[in-house]
């Protein structure tokens, strides 16, 4: 197997989120009941035309200028023929000779670190098809038309990716940055991005690319490695058999973990694509490009060095950190809030992240706003509370909302520090424990930790448990001495 | 009292604001001619509802008197979507497809008042110069029933020229305006590209198609225009370019006359407009001849995209217990479409498909850039451009197609030779009647720049202000038609008033079948 490497390219489809269709005014959003979101423009009834919305042609723009791609000043669309049920005009309108971006790259990290940088070949606007649903119908095919004309940009990467790995981190990164850019929700499991993929492999060292195949429409990063990891074994064993790759188009069947050549009529060795005559091109002006610019977030990559070099985070948490935009946006306002970002990337990644998991909670709809966690954290930090008084205080806040200083001040869980308080708990400690007090004296130094539990069990824990050990040891040696 | 079967617009609304006749008077007469018509121009009439916008039309003009189009009776051309009235195409594909929206030129229409009456009869899908290509049956031209109206708009032309309606709308494509409207002696224009909403109007060649008005003289269709035009958000395509003005004086400009252009027909409108005053140059279009062989490869190359929708699916003709999907495609097609519209499906697919594209579909394109740029010089050095509209009058049924196919179909697809030039370089132009040879009339074709429909109103305006070519009408028994020239009169029609909806096939035609005047 190592005579062999594998050479991989992928189409990405990413589903913009506008609110409408990309050339209707249906709307977008998922789960409607069927044929509910289509109007006569997505039904392609006799007489309707396509309106381009503008919004998808500025979510283009802002994916152009993050991959530091070339926007074009003029595209067009063109009409794309094959029959197919779920596709109602007979045509998919796409963009074949003039995308709205050609080239740019992606840099995709490496497991030691380093990173790898994927030239994309386009980026270009079509819509979407609807959905032909095969059960449910006895016998018969049901069309849902929900999905037709939801606006999609297809990101064609050059084939530069060399495994199944390697791919899987260039779709993630695609992924984190169009949820950063706000372009595209990222809702794997609701279609929100598929990818088609492109596989071939050849002999490690030849510079010349094998017969490839195209695995359609994979919908999850699992799928997307093991389909790649079947096909390219399957096309080894071809090879090493002494056969010839042949070109086609298969599907990933999840079931059997397997390719199988693709049947169907969504397949056409010609699609007689021309250039749409109902709509006009497109014309990118500097004024789009400087409102696009305006608006385009911080990028994962210049988050990432941002937090290892000015917040002084450790490169792992910066990257955890950055995989998800969403989690980034709650860590930046809880560090600003706390005004101490070490504290916060522990609390973001610690509990925060195990609440987040355990309730199925989203990261844009955490129940603690990052300013209460930031005021949680001050009150450690400034002795007001100890850290665990602090976890339990954040259950609370989870389950029932409410003010950091509000709740620290009516459920009295102010740390004590006072030194006399203190002392009258170690005292009535010590009167309580004698025998482990005479361990203590006797040099088992460890049972001074059960001591220092006690204490802070009968302060309630509110006691500042390093008080509570400095006025221990001071009253046992005192007493010995 | 009634207004003349063939009054304008212009007579109608002076009729109504006079109080002589009422909306609901003037469709119901119309209503009753158009069932005791032969003709076979309509496809779906809309007795009902016409009727009770009449009598809305009514209470209108009692408070506020007439504007616009109020009580104005009018037709559309079956291409125009229609909400709750169906919307055939003239196909047997569509024979029952109700669209559950009206076409901006039809909601703007029924804004300005105008009543619709119903739904004119049309080459299928708007593919054809006869009007014989439709699965109604063919429509006969009221001047000489054996003859055809021309197309596509035949039905709308053949409605206008035989007084069932004062004006109708139409669509153009290469012709299928200004083409009827000469075969039938009528007035017919083509607007710009753009200046009117294609938005409902079923698609043929979506480049190239332009909805426009039917009338009976060019001061109806610059009214009708009016009221069709303007910016529409729904079609991308449409010009955001105001109002047509109404401000050319109509007085001496240059007007061109292509010598590529067989012009013999229209020395005598030249002669008319050099006495109005006007200056006549010859000018040169020097790819005409590539024009009609371009025009066929770039609108069956959009038709057979614009076709697909048409897949027994969602809507339309759907054949009966399909085997498979192929199957169902296949014979819902086959069965839906008829010949003249498979042989452009089959031919725009051949011109798009791999191998072919840049032999076929991309030389098209540039020969449709080259005959564009041809007009654009021209009109450097004159205002408008005078022309035939049709290379012949009125011919035959039957003359030109066969229904076992045996015709060469390039003969036909001839008969737009003088319309398509502009339709390719996306220019206004009109067609007016001026003159009758052997009982037939002839159109005059007027192309003006891009926009420029004033001045080509302007200039027809005048022209009929100095004739009565327009005013000639076919003889028609039993109504108050004026008398055609002498020549004419060849076809008799004797009127029968029924009720609507008792059909039409009491009418006896007499024809003399004058030999076809060729020009």
């Amino acid at each position: 197997m190592s005579d062999w490497e594998s050479v991989i390219g992928l189409e990405a489809h990413v589903q913009l989120k506008t609110r409408t269709k990309i050339f209707s005014g249906a709307p977008t959003a998922f789960g409607a009941p069927p044929n509910t979101q289509a109007c006569a423009v997505d039904l392609a009834l006799p007489g309707v035309l396509p309106v381009l919305n503008g919004e998808a042609v500025r979510m283009a723009i802002v994916f152009g200028l993050a991959v530091e791609g070339d926007i074009a000043e003029r595209c067009r669309f063109d009409r794309k023929s094959y029959f197919y049920p779920d596709l109602p005009k007979g045509y998919q309108i796409s963009q074949l000779d003039e995308p709205i971006v050609t080239g740019g790259h992606l840099d995709i990290e490496n497991e030691d670190g380093s990173t790898k940088r994927i030239r994309l070949t386009r980026a270009h606007l079509e819509e979407d098809a609807g959905k032909s649903l095969h059960e449910d119908y006895q016998g018969k095919t049901g069309i849902d038309l929900n999905r037709a004309g939801t606006p999609l940009l297809e990101v064609v990467s050059e084939p530069e990716l060399a495994s199944p790995e390697e791919a899987g981190r260039y779709f993630r990164t695609l992924h984190t940055l169009v949820r950063t850019l706000g372009i595209c929700d990222g809702n794997l499991n609701e279609g929100s991005m598929r990818c088609d993929a492109n596989i071939s492999v050849r002999q490690r060292g030849s510079t010349e690319l094998g017969e490839r195949t195209e695995i359609k429409n994979l919908n999850s990063f699992r799928f997307l490695d093991k389909a790649l990891a079947f096909e390219i074994e399957r096309q080894i064993d071809v090879l090493e058999s002494g056969g010839r790759v042949e070109r086609q188009t298969l599907l990933y069947d999840a079931e059997r973990d397997e390719t199988r050549p693709m049947r169907g009529k969504e397949l056409s060795d010609d699609y007689r694509y021309f250039p749409d005559p109902d709509l006009l091109p497109v014309m990118v002006t500097e004024s789009m490009l400087d409102e696009a610019r305006a608006t385009l977030p911080e990028l994962p990559t210049a988050k990432r060095r941002r937090y290892v070099e000015e917040l002084g985070l450790t490169d792992y948490d910066a990257r955890w950190l950055t995989v998800d935009p969403d989690t980034a946006t709650y860590f930046d306002a809880a560090a600003a809030a706390s005004g101490q970002p070490k504290a916060a990337a522990n609390w973001v990644m610690g509990d925060v992240a195990a609440a987040v998991r355990r309730e199925e909670a989203a990261w844009t709809r955490v129940p603690v706003p990052a300013a209460q966690l930031g005021k949680l954290i001050k009150r450690i930090e400034d002795g007001s509370i100890s850290g665990k008084i602090a976890k339990s205080l954040f259950q609370t806040l989870w389950n029932d909302g409410g003010d950091v200083d509000e709740l620290i001040g009516s459920r009295g869980l102010k740390q004590v520090s006072d030194s006399d308080e203190i002392a009258a708990i170690v005292r009535r400690v010590i009167d309580a424990n004698p025998a482990q007090v005479e361990q203590v004296r006797s040099g088992k130094t460890r049972v001074l930790g059960f001591l220092v539990g006690q204490a802070m069990k009968a302060s309630g824990g509110k006691a500042n448990p390093r008080r509570v050990s400095e006025l221990l040891q001071e009253a046992l040696s005192g007493d010995a001495s | 009292m009634t207004v003349g079967r063939f009054a304008t617009i212009e007579d109608i609304r002076a009729a109504l604001k006079s109080k002589t006749t009422s909306a609901v008077e003037l469709a119901r007469e119309r209503l009753d001619r158009i069932a005791a018509s032969d003709l076979n121009s309509f496809v779906t009439v809309c007795e009902e509802d016409a009727l009770a916008a009449a009598g809305e039309a009514d209470k209108r003009i009692a408070c506020q008197g007439q504007t616009g189009l109020v009580g104005v009776p009018i037709a559309h051309k079956d291409v125009f979507c229609t909400a709750g009235v169906r919307t055939t195409c003239a196909s047997r594909m569509l024979s029952e497809f109700v669209p559950p929206y009206d076409a901006t030129v039809v909601t703007k229409l029924r804004d300005s008042g105008a009543i619709m009456l119903g739904k004119t009869n049309m080459d299928e899908f708007a593919m054809g110069s006869s009007n014989e290509n439709s699965y109604f049956g063919p429509v006969s031209n009221p001047w000489d029933a054996t003859r055809v109206p021309g197309g596509s708009s035949g039905g709308s032309a053949a409605a206008v020229a035989a007084g069932l309606v004062p004006a109708a709308t139409a669509t153009d494509t290469g012709g299928s305006i200004r083409q009827p409207a000469a075969l039938c002696g009528i007035s017919g224009l083509k607007p710009t590209y753009g200046r009117v909403s294609r938005y409902g109007m079923v698609a043929f060649a979506s480049s190239l198609d332009q909805g426009g008005p039917m009338a009976r003289s060019a001061e109806d269709l610059r009214l009708l225009l009016q009221h069709m035009e303007g910016h529409d958000p729904l079609d991308s395509t449409s010009a955001d370019v105001g109002p047509t003005p109404h401000e050319t004086d109509g007085t001496g400009l240059r007007i061109g006359i292509p010598r590529e252009y067989f012009a013999a027909t229209v020395d005598d409108a030249a002669a008319i407009l050099e006495r109005l005053g006007h200056g006549r140059l010859e000018i040169s279009l020097p790819h005409t001849a590539y024009a009609t062989a371009a025009y066929y490869v770039v609108a069956s190359a959009e038709a057979s995209t614009n076709l697909s929708r048409y897949d027994g699916v969602r809507f339309g003709h759907r054949a009966e217990s399909p085997v498979d999907l192929d199957d169902l495609y296949a014979r819902s097609r086959s069965e839906g479409f008829g010949a003249e519209v498979k042989r452009r499906i089959l031919t725009g697919t051949y011109a798009l498909s791999i191998g072919y594209y840049d032999a076929y579909y991309r030389k098209a394109q540039r020969l449709r850039r080259l005959v564009r740029q041809d007009f654009l010089d021209a009109f450097e050095t004159v205002d408008l451009i005078l022309a035939p509209s049709t290379p012949s009058t009125a011919f035959e049924k039957g003359a030109l197609v066969a229904p076992d196919e045996t015709k060469d179909p390039t003969v036909m697809y001839a008969q737009d030779v003088y319309t398509v030039p502009a339709s390719l370089a996306g220019l206004p132009a009109l067609s007016i009647p001026c003159g009758i040879v052997d009982g037939l009339p002839v159109g005059m074709q007027i192309i003006a720049p891009h926009f420029g429909e004033d001045r080509l109103l302007s200039l027809a305006e005048s022209f009929q202000r100095e004739t009565d070519w327009h005013q000639r009408t076919p003889a028609v028994h039993g109504t108050n038609a004026r008398a055609s020239d002498t020549s004419g009169g060849r076809y008799s029609m004797e009127g029968r008033r029924g009720s609507a909806g008792s059909g039409g096939g009491a009418q006896r035609m007499q024809s003399a079948g004058p030999a076809m005047g060729r020009s």
